[in-house]
């Protein structure tokens, strides 16, 4: 079975964004800090006037592994890992989608775009592709 | 703590095996931990007023080994938890809360036997959300992340993380309680099966039940009891990521929270790296000796991997490391830390299987979740 995330009334507008394929950041309107994951206040100053934004989806390859062990649920095949680093700032874990999931096709940096995996009706996934297509 | 040394370890031991115990409880394997170290120290539960332990509350632990504590503590933030257990257990300690504080591990990870309960990743969490939909299937795919990065950024070879666990095999091959006790070679470890790209099984840490314990007192006590003291000379901690969210981490490659740590623990006990004869640094996998050794100061970003690969750091080398094996060939429960600090303790004491000669200082590194928290403890047989 595909797991299922708990959304939380502090996240509901990243996964709300997310259905409608725009991948939502948030940014300080006191210091102009951009962060990840969403919460309601910025971490590094403490101010409660952030704004939510769409993010480009744009991101380089930041480091992964190929699991060979996939989880109850998932296909057997080994499939990537990754970090990515988003075009403004920060870093999240996410897949590398729609090239072989092998050392040579994943080469660090390389640029990529988000798109969505559906895992039901309220949840899709932001997960990442090769951006040649793209741009 | 309010002076160097102020306090020591008076009593440590293990569970009586470590590896595969399916006819002991979770509970039951902290009560053996806990019972071996208060024989150690000679002592009773009506002797102990301070304990701290992970996965099961401190006041069922205390309650099920018959103390009555007024000190608890119960820090769950991964495997290097117990190394801060130890950090506060002595603070706890200099300020009058408690005089004699058992430190509990205990942990049936392997066959599961009524635990034990992890609350590391709850529904709703941001390892719920942002981590768990991407399909991480343990720590081998999710502590490992930054590895690949790490390897590009300082030209770091496969064969040369492979051999951080051909170092360690050295030294299980003369410890008789390793789980893993044959003398590996990189290409051994190189052909085993491919677990999370680039880590293979050999890389990974064993999966053990087992436990540990440890007595702290204050070193105006310490001389009084049966064991020589191993006194506590500097200890540190930090965090920087939620448990499961390792992409929050600000540099993976040169972490932050790591250099704070160790800045702690050097600058209370009054030491650098070049004083440190034994070191232990929590491995759960081949990549955290590396960072462990350049984050906490021995050597340069990016040295690590050579360092090891030319034998400093087996048999021999001038840097002991993980001289009971590691979590990679001794066991790992889950967590670890307690275990790297009962080597320490052995090798500061003389007694370990494959004792460094002229230990007199030992450092001890461990990781919390992956990679989002460490602790760091520096012990010595001399009272400064
Ligand atoms: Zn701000």
């Amino acid at each position: 079975m595909t797991h299922l995330p708990l959304i939380t009334p502090e996240t509901r507008h990243f996964w709300e964004g997310a259905g409608r394929g725009e991948l939502l950041l948030q940014q300080c309107g006191d210091c102009g800090h951009v962060y990840f994951p969403p919460r309601p206040f910025c971490p590094r100053c403490a101010s409660k006037n952030v704004k939510v934004f769409a993010a480009s989806g744009r991101a380089t390859l930041y480091s992964y592994v190929i699991n060979h062990r996939p989880p109850p649920g998932w296909p057997k095949e080994p499939f990537s890992i990754a970090i990515v680093a988003l075009a403004e700032g920060p870093k999240m874990v996410s897949n590398i989608v729609e090239c072989p999931q092998t050392p040579d096709a994943l080469a660090l940096d390389m640029p990529l775009t988000v798109t969505f995996k559906k895992l039901s009706d309220e949840i899709f996934v932001p997960v990442f592709r090769p951006a040649e297509r793209a741009s | 703590m309010k002076r160097r040394g102020s306090i020591a370890v008076v009593g440590a031991a293990e569970t009586d095996n470590i590896g595969v115990i399916p006819d002991t409880s979770n509970m039951q394997l902290n009560a053996e931990a806990a019972l071996n170290a208060m024989r150690d120290a000679a002592l009773q539960p009506r002797d102990i007023d301070g304990i701290a332990c992970g996965y099961v509350s401190p006041v069922d632990l205390a309650s099920y080994l018959g103390i009555y504590p007024t000190w608890y503590e119960g820090t769950s933030i991964g495997g290097c938890s117990w190394i801060n257990m130890v950090r506060h257990a002595a603070a706890a300690i200099d300020a009058g809360y408690c005089s004699t504080v058992l430190v509990v591990h205990g942990e049936s990870g392997r066959s599961r036997v009524a635990g034990p309960y992890y609350g590391h990743v709850e529904p709703g969490s941001f390892g719920d959300q942002f981590a768990n939909p991407y399909g991480w299937s343990g720590a081998a795919s999710m502590f490992t992340l930054p590895v690949l990065r790490y390897m590009s950024e300082f030209k770091v070879s496969e064969e040369e993380l492979a051999a951080v666990a051909v170092a360690q095999s050295q030294w299980a091959a003369q410890n008789p309680r390793a789980m893993k006790r044959d003398a590996t070679t990189i290409d051994a470890v190189l052909s085993s099966p491919m677990i999370a790209y680039p880590f293979r099984r050999d890389m990974c840490c064993l999966v053990a039940d087992g436990g540990a314990a440890l007595v702290l007192t204050s070193a105006d006590r310490a001389r009084d009891f049966p064991k020589p003291p191993v006194y506590i000379l500097g200890s540190g901690e930090a965090a920087e990521s939620n448990v499961c969210s390792i992409a929050e981490v600000r540099d993976l490659l040169r972490p932050e929270f790591v250099r704070v740590s160790a800045r702690q623990a050097f600058h209370s006990a009054g030491l650098t790296p070049a004083d440190i004869d034994h070191v232990m640094i929590y491995d759960a996998f081949a990549h955290n000796p590396l960072q462990g050794l350049e984050g906490l100061g021995f050597l340069d970003y990016g040295e690590a991997a050579a360092f090891i690969a030319a034998g400093h750091t087996a048999p021999g080398g001038r840097l002991p490391l993980n001289t009971n094996g590691g979590g990679l060939r001794y066991a790992h429960t889950g967590s670890y830390g307690m275990f790297a600090m009962q080597e320490s303790i052995r090798q500061v004491r003389g007694e370990a299987p494959a004792q460094v000669r002229g230990v007199r200082t030992s450092l001890c590194h461990g990781w919390g979740g992956f990679y989002s928290a460490c602790a760091t403890l520096i012990l010595s047989n001399e009272q400064p």
